[in-house]
């Protein structure tokens, strides 16, 4: 169950495994596998390339890492950090909650080393709720993905809102059955932790300041950076191949998609059922809310209204109609980016990597 | 002919495409639509209830009105697909594997029993091929925390069956012109089970 992780000999080939079935999953998956069927694509990744017939359930295939992420979308991740949190999360409508040990806002304002949460609570969580339950670990830290794999979370969240343990490495995630979500602000960024094995990419935002603008520029950022992907020739796109470190295939499928090849969802400042409703209005396929819910002071209904916003998003009038549940006086407060130090920044943890 | 598919969350574009495709394949002049809200049900030939998270879906589509007039168009004659979370709100009775019986918003228009994340979490997600009644061949399963049928009553009955550590449970049904399966047709590209659903949808 514990993948042996040696990273000289067998993480070579898995990475190869894991990119060609990343491919042929989305070639099937996606719009535009009708377009690549005529010029011939299908057949080198179509059903024909199918794995061997499955006589007994396989888990944790690359379908399943990939697939999780897709019935997420439209949906809301909610922060908690003990179980009346994750009650109110799924009562309100949420498709997943995030188990921290502190709330984002609690981070910055705690300091020190921010680590896993509390194994405990991570599943007295689990036990409590049916819908998925996520949990972060530091950047780079095998150890704390081996432990929550092992306790079954659903998604792990490899996240620069904990302090990283790795400057320059990120986990190979080839190496887990369990699917990871990334933080990424460029398409360089995003581009880089699929070929990780990432299932799902997330915007930073800057976490825990109720201020969505972060955010927003991610996810400006990595949509143009797409747009601009799809007028280059193919040699440009090997040379932004290059220059991103990841493999062209990845920089052809994503221009050929229009989109990342993985479910994005943003994150970082959502703090009003309107922020949720622009991130989704700019491309994200769902968003994340971590202090935004429980740093205000009507989580319930916020949470609720939040869930109403994400999925109506483009229907201003329902939209209209969340934000009238929600109170501005009862929003946390946030904190204004342009006053934090570059110390102070989550942001930019694991960027160069 | 005009599918619809309920889109708040989950799989939605996914079984758009796939519709799209199946109209292709059975050389009919179709439609697919998302539907959000009660006038989107207008003039529906079919509707599609996709993967996602149940407790969402039966939350908002309750939220937005369109849970009791859909029911009410199911009960009356409309067909209807549902997969994975699809499966669970068209079912009759849901329990829950860890937390047991729990009340969420469903239609419960079918006569299943369906256990909600059956096969366990995440890590315990599989891909296997099945046997499907009225399919020629096997068809490859994607099981995504899904729930199994554990009984179904006449008219509702089990066409397709999993061994499951030693256990036998259903993990398809029909009832008339409504199809339940636990796993996920719209993301193998195989689009077989969508055929075999849209000749049950009459024109």
């Amino acid at each position: 169950m514990i993948p042996k992780y040696s990273p000289f000999s067998d993480s070579v080939r898995l990475y190869e495994v894991g990119f060609n079935e990343i491919v042929d999953f989305f070639y099937r998956l996606a719009e535009a596998g009708d377009k690549l069927r005529e010029e011939g694509v299908w057949l080198a990744y179509g059903p024909e390339k199918l794995p061997e017939a499955l006589e007994k359930p396989v888990n944790g295939t690359v379908a399943v890492k990939l697939g999780f992420p897709i019935y997420q979308k439209g949906g809301v991740v909610m922060d908690v950090t003990n179980v009346e949190q994750a009650g109110i999360a799924e009562d309100a409508g949420a498709v997943a909650v995030m188990v921290l040990d502190k709330l984002p806002y609690d981070v910055r304002k705690a300091g020190g080393v921010a680590r896993m949460a509390d194994v405990k609570v991570i599943e007295q969580v689990m036990s409590s709720i049916t819908i998925p339950v996520m949990a972060k670990v530091r950047i780079g830290h095998y150890y704390e993905a081996m432990i929550l794999e092992s306790i079954g979370v659903d998604m792990i969240d490899e996240s620069e809102v904990l302090t990283p343990v790795d400057e320059k490495h990120h986990i190979n995630k080839w190496l887990f059955k369990v699917p990871f979500v990334n933080g990424a602000r460029s398409l360089a960024e995003a581009l880089r932790r699929i070929a990780e094995g990432a299932s799902m990419i997330r915007t930073k935002g800057e976490a825990g300041t109720g201020n969505v603008a972060e955010a927003v520029r991610h996810m400006k950022l990595i949509m143009g950076d797409i747009w601009r992907l799809r007028g280059l020739s193919a040699e440009e796109r090997l040379r932004v191949a290059r220059e991103y470190g990841v493999p062209h295939q990845l920089v052809d499928l994503t221009a050929r998609l229009g989109r990342l090849p993985v479910v994005n969802f943003a994150a970082g400042g959502i703090a009003t059922p309107a922020d949720a409703a622009l991130m989704m209005w700019l491309g994200a396929d769902g968003v994340f809310v971590g202090s935004g819910i429980f740093k205000s002071s009507d989580p319930s209904e916020r949470a609720a209204a939040i869930v109403l916003a994400t999925s109506m998003w483009d229907d201003p009038e329902a939209v209209a109609e969340a934000q009238r549940m929600v109170s501005e006086a009862k929003s946390m407060m946030g904190i204004d980016i342009r006053k934090l130090s570059p110390e102070e920044l989550l942001q930019v943890r694991g960027a160069e990597a | 002919m005009r599918i619809g598919v309920l889109g708040y969350q989950g799989g939605v574009y996914e079984h758009v495409y796939m519709l799209r495709r199946t109209f292709d394949r059975l050389g009919v002049h179709g439609e697919a639509v998302v539907v959000k809200k009660p006038e989107d049900l207008k003039g529906l030939d079919g509707v599609i209830i996709p993967g996602g998270e149940s407790t969402t879906i039966g939350i908002l589509a309750k939220r937005l009105g369109v849970l009791e007039p859909l029911r009410e168009q199911v009960l009356n004659g409309l067909p209807a697909m549902g997969t994975c979370a699809g499966a669970i709100i068209l079912a009759g009775k849901v329990r829950d594997k860890v937390v047991g019986e729990k009340s969420q918003p469903l239609l419960g228009v079918m006569r299943v029993e369906v256990v909600r994340n059956f096969f366990g979490r995440q890590r315990e997600s599989f891909e296997a091929d099945l046997e499907i009644e009225g399919l020629d061949g096997r068809f490859r399963g994607v099981f995504i925390r899904s729930p199994a049928i554990t009984a179904a009553e006449s008219p509702a009955r089990i066409i397709s069956w999993l061994d499951y550590n030693g256990q036998r449970v259903g993990v398809a049904a029909v009832q008339g012109p409504l199809l339940a399966t636990s796993f996920h047709p719209e993301l193998t590209g195989d689009t077989r089970l969508h055929e075999l659903w849209l000749r049950l949808v009459k024109r």
